[in-house]
């Protein structure tokens, strides 16, 4: 197959992904007793001029099939509804909480994935060795932890009892500039180092059974035979091949990485997409939680797609399957 | 082991004896994995908990009406563990959330084998078909999609009761089954055993539950046991969100409790580390256990 058609096929599959998304997200919360704007009405007090301009959004005097194609449009053009909690559109909601999401996922990937290979490749590369026994030990202690659990470990000590970290937040409040940075990057460190040991485990084990398939391999031998010495085996022949499936997990698990993201911000009350999310669980804003699953859906599927084409270029026999 | 007659027994009880010995054969492999028997013996240890756990703990322990302690004391010669926000003794709610939690973990687990076995079968027996291609695409988008917030908006919609729970975390881990089982079906359909079957005139229901299931069952047998270990760690996450049913106290209940309550700030460590650390073991000990079955059941592993 070629490159072309290996792409356009991965690309058609994920806007698929996507459509299913879409309509799972739909009819999930339509089953649900109860219209959509009578619980808006509820929940917050309305005029009747937006009561009857979310009527018509939602279309709900049509029936279901018309309703759907109209979720459709309206999705498509990035109307996502107003939140329960206070009238405001999802949308505004959501794009205020990003940024701290995308920092805490962000260094919580780079930190987890650059110590996960690290650890894995020393234990598999020297097998058996003292190091390679205790991590591979940790890793599956910190594979069988709760995040929520751990983040709550971590500042009950560091930020109870040793007080180094400040208990949760955003930032102390009435700081500018450089003081600043400073301030919300402490706030940063708790969440972060939870995030990160949370995922850490899971990479280290496939980069290390990665590392110890790739070493049976033919031209491992070879290299040794060649004389090559034994760190140069690692880092030119061992080391890239067993990198491959790693990176592809790196890549996958960026839905997981998302959900712990919400457990973490939860637990540190860190204002990203997670704590929304739990807002939203709190007040049964169905909105807000319908948009969560939509956009982090979206991402993960983006992110899938990067992983399969990348991929396809470093390793181009994946292409022929 | 002396020779059986083999000639004078009936195919049935061919079988059974053939089954009895494999069985006895794999325990033997089992009892010299000591990771496995370390896992084992942990789990039996928490399990025992779980079913005495009635007798061990009267009801009226965990009624908070009825609760005799301080509330927030700390460990004491009675309250081993201290006590939470009621009054109650957290060792008495630890032994309770070992009952709801491996009542979950179990449960859920056999909802998502029993979607990802009939799936993964249908999909692997009718390979290359459309019907293997809809269920494939299906279990490829609960693989993509995120769980948790999948999981999230599910519990909400449902209602937060143990039933649900357990519903929900069905529903979000069946995937990964299915496909192990589909790879494993696909391959047992091209076995000889299988052609001969169908030109006897097997129908496709005696086919699968003859032919296919037996076969596929040591592939998701090691996957199963671990399967409760991540079904155990959902209840936990869901619990801390608040999507936990209030009525039952789990061990993700207990800590979610003790986090709402200001345990954190107020430092009332004895109520928030030991659930912890008791789901920490069990998973632990499942997945141990799940690691030494997989070596066991698919011994190409076992050479690493």
């Amino acid at each position: 197959m070629g490159a072309r058609r290996y792409v356009l096929r991965k690309v058609l599959q994920a806007a698929l992904t996507l459509f299913f998304v879409l309509t799972a997200n739909f009819f999930m919360f339509r089953v649900m007793p109860g219209d959509p704007i009578a619980m808006l009405a509820r929940s917050q007090r309305l005029d009747e001029e937006a009561i009857a301009e979310q009527q018509a959004s939602y279309g709900l005097d049509k029936p279901l099939p018309q309703q759907y194609v109209f979720y459709l449009q309206q999705t498509l053009r990035g109307e996502l509804g107003l939140s329960f909690r206070n009238a405001r559109p999802v949308w505004d909601e959501i794009a205020a909480r990003v940024w701290p999401t995308v920092m805490l996922v962000g260094i919580g990937t780079i930190l987890s994935s650059a110590i996960g290979v690290w650890v894995g490749t020393k234990g598999g590369w020297n097998r058996g060795s003292r190091f390679d026994t205790s991590t591979l030990y940790g890793s599956l202690v910190l594979y069988s932890m709760p995040e929520g659990w751990l983040g709550m470990l971590l500042m009950l000590v560091f930020a109870g009892w040793l007080g180094w970290f400040p208990a949760g937040g955003y930032e102390t409040g009435g700081m500018s500039g450089f003081a600043r940075v400073i301030d919300v990057a402490n706030h940063l460190v708790l969440p972060c180092v939870t995030l990160t040991l949370g995922y850490v485990g899971s990479y280290a084990i496939v980069m290390r059974s990665s590392l110890l398939e790739v070493m049976r391999e033919g031209f491992v031998l070879t290299a040794r035979a060649k004389g090559v010495p034994d760190r140069l085996v690692l880092r030119r022949h061992a080391g890239p091949n067993a990198f491959l499936p790693t990176f592809t997990l790196i890549f996958l698990s960026f839905g997981f990485v998302l959900g712990g993201a919400i457990i973490v911000e939860t637990v540190f009350s860190w204002p990203g997409i997670g704590l929304l999310t739990y807002e939203a669980i709190n007040t049964r804003d169905y909105p807000t939680i319908q948009a969560i699953f939509l956009l982090t859906s979206a991402m993960v599927i983006v992110f899938n797609l990067a992983a399969d084409v990348t991929y396809g270029y470093l390793d181009p026999r994946v292409r022929e399957a | 082991m002396a020779a059986v007659d083999t000639t004078s027994m009936s195919p049935r009880r061919l079988a059974w004896t053939r089954r009895r010995r494999a069985l006895a054969g794999h325990w033997a492999t089992y009892r010299r994995n000591s990771q496995g028997m370390v896992g084992l013996s942990i789990l039996t240890f928490f399990l025992l908990v779980a079913i005495l756990g009635p007798l061990l703990v009267d009801a009226s322990l965990l009624d908070p009406s009825q609760a005799t302690g301080v509330p927030f004391s700390p460990p004491s010669l009675t309250y081993p563990l201290g006590t939470d926000n009621f009054g109650r003794s957290v060792l008495a709610l630890l032994v309770e959330g070992a009952r709801i939690s491996l009542l979950v973990g179990f449960t859920a687990t056999i909802g998502a084998m029993a979607i990802g076995a009939t799936v993964g079968i249908a999909a692997g027996y009718f390979g290359g078909t459309r019907i293997d291609a809809v269920l494939n695409a299906l279990t490829n988008w609960f693989l993509v999609i995120p769980w948790l917030v999948l999981a999230i908006a599910l519990a909400t919609i449902l209602g937060p009761t143990l039933l649900n729970v357990i519903v929900v975390i069905a529903i979000t881990s069946w995937a990964s089954t299915a496909r192990l089982v589909r790879a494993q079906a696909l391959t047992v359909r091209e076995r000889t055993y299988v052609e001969r079957a169908k030109a006897l005139g097997a129908g496709h229901g005696r086919i699968v539950t003859t032919h296919i299931l037996p076969n596929v069952f040591p592939v998701i047998f090691a996957n199963t046991v671990l399967t409760v270990a991540l079904s155990i760690l959902s209840e936990t996450t869901l619990s801390i969100l608040g999507l936990g049913d209030p009525t039952a106290i789990s061990w993700g209940r207990i800590i979610e409790a003790s986090f709402n309550a200001g345990a954190l700030t107020a430092g009332y460590w004895w109520w928030l580390i030991p659930p912890g650390i008791a789901i920490v073991l069990v998973t632990l000990s499942f997945t141990m256990c799940g690691y030494a079955l997989d070596e066991i059941l698919n011994p190409k592993l076992r050479e690493r």
